[in-house]
């Protein structure tokens, strides 16, 4: 094995990494702020990656489609929290979850009925398509480094965001005690729209950048879901860096499991088992990583201890 | 109308669909039915856990496709005439109900003991989530794994077979599910209202009160997660026998959802309430899928309805029995 398809490896750990960052940014905070859980935010992550596919045919550009898939997942995003989420809040968790199970339901047939059955494609545009020459003579697709740095300036950006802005400032005080801001005369339901909508472009965005490798279906969001969740968990609920380290950790673990754990039994089995064991445990890796934190440490990485 | 006299109302009516499809000569009745039965059966079980011990597990799919997939692999290996295990000893496959459901019921309770030992570890959140991922962990196993059929299931072309009784007639095949439904109902009324019940239950409201009269509320919430574990197993080896397949989609976390929306839409910790979200939810699966190839759209938003105006599930709505949860 050479060490350039190795990098390559990693390469493709991180961008699966800060997609699945962009995914969960929006899970947590959800979580963090208002106490719920969100089984619908995959739903945004097939909208926005509609919305992108359906503006760019149109218009014919791609970055009018990165454009609109924010803005149609943030409206959608904030249609629902108004309507049907603001509800859930005082609600246990179980309403919660069948309530949201019921939107994936809605939006996936809804979306079904708009767009046909079939998957649309969405093309990468022409400056970012083909591949690069890295030191080391690593050649690695334009297209993922893009959603590398994508991924990178929106970690920033976030951070940036919660720490230094009014807003952050809001949604931490939101995060720690909810009625004290609320008597200190901060709109409370407007502050959790404008979290939720934000959540919500940020899963609409990693659903355009992702339909440009994969294509564009119904039910495309939830596979992603459960891995936005797995990483929300293993980083501690509630936490944007939690998140973070998480996702990257999916991400690269995932990857370099599907890579390595075949090749690590074809040592000693012959290859065809091999292949079928090494990649039954390596679609099992991210999951065992989970359990693993959560037997370590029961609030995740970053968890508030409950 | 009292709780009492519906539950009584829903028996009746479980009864009375079959026969009804025996004289109209509606097969089709009798295997909805008998689905509607087993799908209850799984709602019982997780209901236990859910319901009664507060512990939301979504993950219930992994001891329903487990039991499925005992009974599938077993029974499989007897039709193929292909024993299991020949080596240090002669292990044969069967397709007897009476080795198969032992077997599926112990195999199912191990998986939920292992999976509630960890899980139990966390709460809240954390707990929902842990338990979807050990079901998401067997469910990419299964479709990995190819000696069994992986991704396209596993087909057992004979329905398994039961001393005495013809199993491959429907409505027989109907009893046998239904005298399981009213033994785990009977096992889950005998369970709450026992010592273990109160505790269990009390161990949902405040655990560290129980802690402190000297009961270990883990040990009890285990133990209602295994038998939970257990009898949704045993329903999973009754729905492969019903459809005479067995796929990695009994193990997908959309089997979890849909289990944890029977037991929601009947009405939380409520004996009869599996049997009655399990039927509302079939029927309207079947009428709407009628009406429009988009009933999906139109299930999703009963729910929403049902989840925001109606709490307490359709049992809460129609007998207006006031509960303090």
């Amino acid at each position: 094995m050479s060490i350039t398809l190795f990098i390559e490896q990693v390469l493709n750990g991180l961008q699966f990494g800060f997609m699945l960052f962009l995914m969960s940014a929006g899970l947590t905070l959800v979580f963090g702020v208002m106490g719920l859980i969100n089984l619908a935010h995959g739903s945004f992550y097939m909208i926005g990656a509609f919305a992108a596919a359906a503006i760019a045919s149109w218009t014919g550009s791609f970055w009018l489609g990165l454009l609109a898939s924010l803005m149609a997942a943030a409206i959608a995003g904030a249609l629902v929290e108004m309507v049907v989420i603001r509800r859930l809040y005082k609600r246990d968790h179980l309403d919660q979850v069948l309530a949201t199970f019921a939107l994936i339901l809605l939006f996936s047939e809804a979306t079904r009925w708009l767009f046909g059955a079939f998957p649309l494609y969405l093309d990468v545009p022409a400056i970012l398509s083909g591949s690069l020459t890295l030191p080391m003579g690593i050649v690695y697709s334009k297209y993922r480094l893009f959603i590398i740095i994508v991924g990178i300036l929106i970690a920033i950006g976030l951070f940036l965001l919660i720490s230094k802005t009014r807003l952050g400032v809001r949604i931490r005080a939101g995060e720690s005690d909810r009625e004290m801001i609320a008597a200190l005369g901060v709109n409370i339901s407007k502050l959790y729209t404008i979290v939720f909508a934000l959540g919500a472009a940020l899963a609409g965005l990693a659903g355009a950048l992702i339909g440009s490798i994969q294509s564009v279906e119904v039910g495309m969001g939830e596979p992603v879901l459960i891995l936005a969740f797995v990483v929300i968990v293993i980083g501690g609920i509630g936490s944007i860096k939690g998140a973070l380290i998480g996702a990257l950790l999916v991400g690269l673990t995932d990857t370099l499991g599907r890579f390595l754990l075949p090749a690590l039994f074809g040592a000693f089995l012959d290859p065809a088992s091999a292949t079928s064991i090494g990649s039954a445990i390596a679609s099992m890796l991210i999951y065992i990583l989970m359990a693993a934190v959560l037997i370590y440490r029961p609030s995740g990485l970053y968890g508030k201890m409950a | 109308m009292q709780e009492r006299h519906f539950n009584l109302l829903c028996i009746f009516f479980l009864l009375a669909i079959p026969i009804a499809g025996l004289v109209l000569d509606e097969p089709y009745y009798i295997t909805l039915a008998t689905k509607v039965t087993i799908l209850a059966i799984a709602g019982v079980g997780l209901n236990l856990a859910l319901g009664y011990g507060g512990l939301i597990s979504f993950g219930h799919a992994a001891f329903f496709g487990v039991g499925g997939y005992v009974a599938g692999i077993i029974a499989s290996h007897a039709l193929n005439y292909d024993p299991i295990l020949e080596w240090p000893f002669l292990i044969e496959g069967t397709t007897q109900m009476l080795i198969l459901w032992p077997l599926a019921i112990v195999i199912s309770a191990f998986f939920a003991l292992i999976i509630g030992l960890l899980s139990l570890r966390t709460n809240g959140v954390y707990f929902i989530m842990i338990t979807l991922a050990f079901a998401q962990m067997i469910y990419y196993f299964a479709i990995s794994w190819p000696s069994y059929g992986g991704e396209d299931g596993l087909s057992v072309y004979l329905r398994s077979s039961f001393p005495g009784l013809n199993t491959m007639d429907g409505l027989t095949f109907f009893g046998i599910c239904f005298v399981w439904l009213m033994f785990a109902v009977w096992l889950s009324s005998r369970m709450t209202n026992s010592g273990f019940g109160l505790a269990l239950q009390a161990s949902k409201q405040n655990a560290v009160r129980v802690a402190a009269v000297g009961i270990k509320p883990f040990k009890v919430q285990l133990i209602a997660f295994v038998l939970s574990g257990a009898i949704t197993g045993l329903a999973g080896a009754l729905y492969t026998d019903l459809n005479r397949f067995v796929s990695p989609s009994v193990l997908s976390w959309h089997t979890s959802g849909e289990i944890m929306i029977f037991v929601i839409l009947g009405g939380v910790a409520r004996l009869y309430g599996p049997l009655v979200g399990a039927a509302v939810f079939i029927v309207l699966e079947q009428t709407l899928g009628g009406v429009t190839e988009n009933w999906q759209f139109w299930l999703g938003l009963i729910l929403i309805i049902v989840v925001l105006f109606a709490r307490g599930g359709v049992i809460g709505l129609l007998t207006k029995e006031v509960r303090n949860e």
